[in-house]
């Protein structure tokens, strides 16, 4: 098998209250994906706050157990919390970034203190030399140094860096793949595009999968692959990023797209919402009937109705 | 180190005036390794004499000289309360830190514990501990029980930190990046938990002393160990306000009150500066 | 001051003077602002964290508290039917008298603003009741009228603020800001925290009122694609400093300055794949910026006298700004269709 991630109808389920309570929401419902192992790509999960986009994120990272089906890598379930030396080899093929890199970081703490743990736990090496060289390759294939990161503190940092020196931190044990939970969403704008063309080069150059995360349509357009859209826990449309983005057809992948704001035509103020839209998607939502997935001649994946 | 002190001297104003009164204190209570008296023994001075410039502090009723007597007692009775608040810290920091991060049946079996170590009443132990270990009973193994009972209630202080800090996105970074959870809670979490130690091995310093005050003039310690409660247990055994012996209480109570308040106001001045906060601002954040 | 303007802030300078430990910082969050905002028109102010946003805000709401203090300059507002008020200096009791009836704010994160253990309705009275002088049935009667521009229903009245969703609260606290009819709204970064299809729906809506009663809005925000379709000038603000402003489609197509460029440039869109430049360097320390001009360490265009003087906000065209010694010389990295230029800025 060369698949590297396969997620097989992925349920997950919380039940709120106690043991003898009926209440319980329902974050992923049957979602779908995978990786293959000889073809790097960037696939993006969008959605908004509610998509389960971060439930599934979790799930595959081995956080949180599916209700129902499975998650494999590299043909093995995904081993959760505890399962000793499982889960280490887990974790030193698969890494995450995550969204805000102030927060990421022990503000209290060096930086280069988590490149030296992670190097020294699952790189094997603990001589002084060695791991300094294995933090300063990860910070090289960034754009950064071991001299201008080390002994520095968080808030000594720019957030573009720190984001960096967090992506080095998972490259140190030369992962499979990479999980980044909008990770250019609390960085400003001006060093945003620096990460974001990192995630590029980190596909292109160094053959890493990266799983990007994120509700901004416009980064999905520039880097991704392919790429899944989620709504209120179900995949509504998913399949070539581009082909997609372009035009999409399932109505929630309408509405997103007609809500963004774009700098063309700039000063004529385009605000109206896309009310029609709106009411389209309102009608489904109300109707409650969860679809299924059916293929479209590109390869994309749309979730049609029942009329 | 130096320069943290110095820093702190120059503008902390409580920090200079707690460092000052402990100093006094600690001082004090060394110069009893110097003492050419044996504070065992009784009658090597003449007795009920008030304070002068031959006796500093005057003798009480035993004819003890109270400048040693006393320096004995509060090198005992400091050594005590530091030992009670050390072991207990230390307890209350391995619980509250491991029941906080680990979490599941870890969590609930301490404070299972911890809730029990509550309501069990400590006076009527301690009691029990001294009629059945009377004269054996001294100053360490006092502290011991006393270590075993002050510690529930900081562990859950420290607990609901450690829990809030499980969630925090560095922690999650410092499990992706191989660290041990014994590492995270030491290394990671430990320095927000620092001003809550610090504040409460304060309370817990003074809990402890005024127990053993309580317990010593109640005459249920070795009365024999020199210490500020036994001494005050003697002072009432020999009726001194009544027969006009004032020194033998009142110098004790001064010094003693002089020592908590120097060590509240370096534990509070300490205790703002170690907060994470504090240092995230001097650090320019 | 123009009878056509609001607001006009000069010279200001506010500064957060903290001593602590015997550690002396001067952050100088608002060094040097000279702008000024006409009646009926949306202002939008650009800038990234450490560019002095908002300390700028807290300035001109009035909200100028220790360690943050004005060190030099003014910013006057001149309502209707009113003295000028420079709020710089102006007094607690002053500020008071302008403060919701003439000026308001819509925050960001609306849970701060709503107290979540009070009703809307009682929020609506806090804050409403004053400065309109009513109170009563006849409060509620104007409260729910509001609301109903907004498209809530009265039931919000009753409904705590978890009851409602993200977006519904920003509306009601929009419907706050905007009840006694203000004549100056500060908008801080009013739709960061909601999703893409809301925040379109809020923006439409604080643009609507706007045009409705003819106020002044400062929107304030890193977001550049807000500005483009919701302001009418933008002021670019770099390290406390302003280096550009101007009207938004001028700015959008020509700027003349390297900061808005490439901010303009990095802007992905969906139809395109060309690459995005980058910018090198961090953002400044404001307690400790750059000499000379503050972008020169991360400019392309920077030239020795970049780092020794510092370049005035100078008249390129009609009403547009730029605080650069090149900014004849600055082209667009993308042009407005898209077209990928050059990844660098040369001379």
């Amino acid at each position: 098998m060369t698949a590297l991630l396969d997620v097989d109808h992925v349920d997950k389920r919380y039940v709120l209250g106690g043991v003898l309570s009926r209440e319980h929401v329902d974050a992923v419902i049957d979602a779908d994906l995978s990786l293959q192992r000889d073809e790097p790509e960037i696939f993006t999960i969008i959605g908004e706050s509610g998509s389960g986009k971060t439930t599934l994120a979790r799930m595959i990272l081995g956080l949180e157990t599916p209700t129902s089906g499975q998650i494999l890598f590299d043909g093995e379930v995904v081993p959760t919390r505890g399962s000793g030396k499982k889960r280490h080899a887990f974790m030193a093929q698969v890494q995450p970034v995550f969204q805000n890199p102030f927060e990421a970081f022990n503000p209290l703490k060096r930086v280069d203190r988590y490149l030296a743990s992670t190097a020294r736990s699952f790189l094997g090496i603990s001589d002084h030399t060695a791991v300094d060289a294995a933090m300063d390759q990860a910070l090289q294939k960034v754009g950064l140094s071991l001299a201008e990161v080390g002994g520095r503190y968080p808030h000594e940092l720019s957030g573009g860096q720190l984001q960096r020196a967090a992506i080095a931190r998972a490259l140190v044990c030369n992962p499979s793949l990479l999980i980044a939970d909008e990770p250019v969403s609390m960085v400003d704008a001006s060093l945003r595009m620096a990460i974001v063309n990192l995630l590029k080069t980190l596909r292109d150059e160094l053959d890493v999968h990266v799983i990007y995360i994120t509700h901004d349509l416009a980064t999905a357009y520039y880097i991704s692959d392919r790429i899944m859209i989620m709504q209120k826990g179900r995949v509504v449309e998913a399949g070539p990023a581009r082909a997609i983005l372009d035009s999409p057809q399932h109505p929630y992948a309408r509405l997103l797209k007609a809500s963004v704001l774009s700098a063309e035509d700039a000063g004529h103020g385009r605000l109206t919402p896309a009310a029609e839209l709106m009411r389209e998607c309102n009608e489904l939502a109300k109707r409650g009937d969860a679809g299924k997935l059916v293929s479209g001649t590109d390869g994309r994946q749309v979730r049609v109705y029942s009329r | 180190m130096i320069s943290i002190v110095r820093d702190l001297i120059r503008y902390n104003i409580e920090f200079a005036i707690g460092l000052v009164l402990t100093t006094i204190i600690v001082i004090f209570a060394c110069l009893s390794f110097f003492s050419p008296v044996n504070p065992n023994l009784v009658y090597t001075a003449i007795p009920d004499q008030p304070p002068s410039w031959q006796y500093w502090f005057g003798t009480n009723s035993r004819g003890q000289e109270m400048f040693w007597q006393l320096s004995f007692a509060f090198r005992n009775t400091l050594s005590f309360g530091v030992t009670v608040a050390l072991i207990s810290r230390v307890i209350s920091i391995f619980v509250g830190l491991l029941s906080g991060y680990l979490g599941g049946w870890v969590d609930r079996i301490l404070m299972f514990v911890n809730d029990i170590f509550v309501a069990i009443p400590i006076f009527p132990i301690l009691i029990l501990f001294y009629f059945v270990m009377r004269s054996n009973l001294n100053s360490f193994t006092l502290a011991l029980v006393m270590a075993c009972f002050g510690w529930p209630f900081d562990a859950r202080l420290i607990r609901s930190v450690a829990l809030g800090l499980r969630h925090r996105e560095f922690t999650r970074q410092a499990v992706f990046a191989g660290m041990s959870p014994i590492k995270i809670m030491l290394e990671e979490h430990l320095p927000y938990v620092m001003p809550i130690i610090f504040a409460t091995a304060m309370a817990n310093m003074i809990w402890s002393i005024g127990l053993e005050v309580t317990l010593a003039v109640l005459g249920f310690t070795n009365i024999n160990i020199p210490t500020v409660g036994t001494t005050l247990y003697w002072a009432n055994n020999h009726s001194a306000l009544v027969v006009g012996v004032w020194w033998w209480i009142l110098i004790p109570v001064i010094i003693l009150v002089m020592m908590f308040l120097g060590l509240f106001l370096l534990a509070v001045s300490l205790n703002e500066y170690i907060d994470p906060r504090s240092r995230l601002r001097r650090m320019g954040v | 001051m123009a009878s056509n303007d609001v607001l006009e802030v000069r010279d200001l300078k506010a500064y957060y003077l903290m001593n602590y430990y015997g550690v002396t910082r001067e952050v100088r969050a608002v060094d040097d602002i000279t702008m000024s905002i006409k009646r009926n028109e949306v202002y939008g102010i650009a800038g990234e964290s450490s560019s002095g946003k908002t300390s700028f805000i807290k300035v001109l709401a009035a909200a100028i508290r220790p360690p943050l203090e004005v060190v030099a300059g003014s910013a006057v507002y001149d309502f209707s039917g009113m003295r000028p008020i420079d709020v710089a200096r102006a007094s607690d009791a002053d500020t008071d008298r302008i403060r919701w009836k003439y000026l308001s704010y819509i925050m960001q994160g609306s849970m701060s603003v709503l107290n979540p253990l009070r009703r809307i309705e009682s929020t609506f009275e806090d804050f409403a009741a004053r400065p309109l002088g009513l109170s009563g049935g006849a409060l509620r009667q104007r409260v729910v009228e509001h609301l109903a521009t907004l498209k809530l229903g009265p039931e919000v009245l009753r409904a705590y603020p978890h009851e409602l969703s993200g977006g519904m609260r920003q509306r009601v606290t929009i419907g706050l800001a905007t009840i006694c009819n203000p004549e100056f709204i500060i908008a801080d970064e009013p739709t960061t925290a909601l999703d893409v299809v809301v925040q379109k729906d809020v923006l439409s809506l604080i643009r609507n009122l706007q045009r409705q009663m003819g106020a002044s809005v400062i929107l304030v925000t890193h977001d550049m694609s807000v500005h483009a379709n919701m302001a009418d000038r933008v002021g670019i603000m770099y390290a406390g400093r302003l280096v550009e402003d101007g009207p938004t489609r001028t700015l959008f197509t020509a700027p003349k300055h390297p900061y808005t460029a490439h901010l303009v440039a990095s802007l992905p869109r969906i139809g395109d794949t060309a690459r995005r430049p980058a910018l090198e360097g961090r953002p400044p320390n404001l307690a400790d910026p750059p000499s000379g001009c503050r972008f020169h360490p991360r400019c392309p265009l920077a030239i020795d006298r970049c780092k020794t003087e510092v370049p005035p906000l100078a008249t390129v065209s009609q009403e547009h700004r730029s605080a650069c010694w090149r900014a004849d010389d600055v082209e667009p990295l993308v042009t407005a269709d898209g077209d990928a230029g050059r990844d660098t800025v040369t001379a």
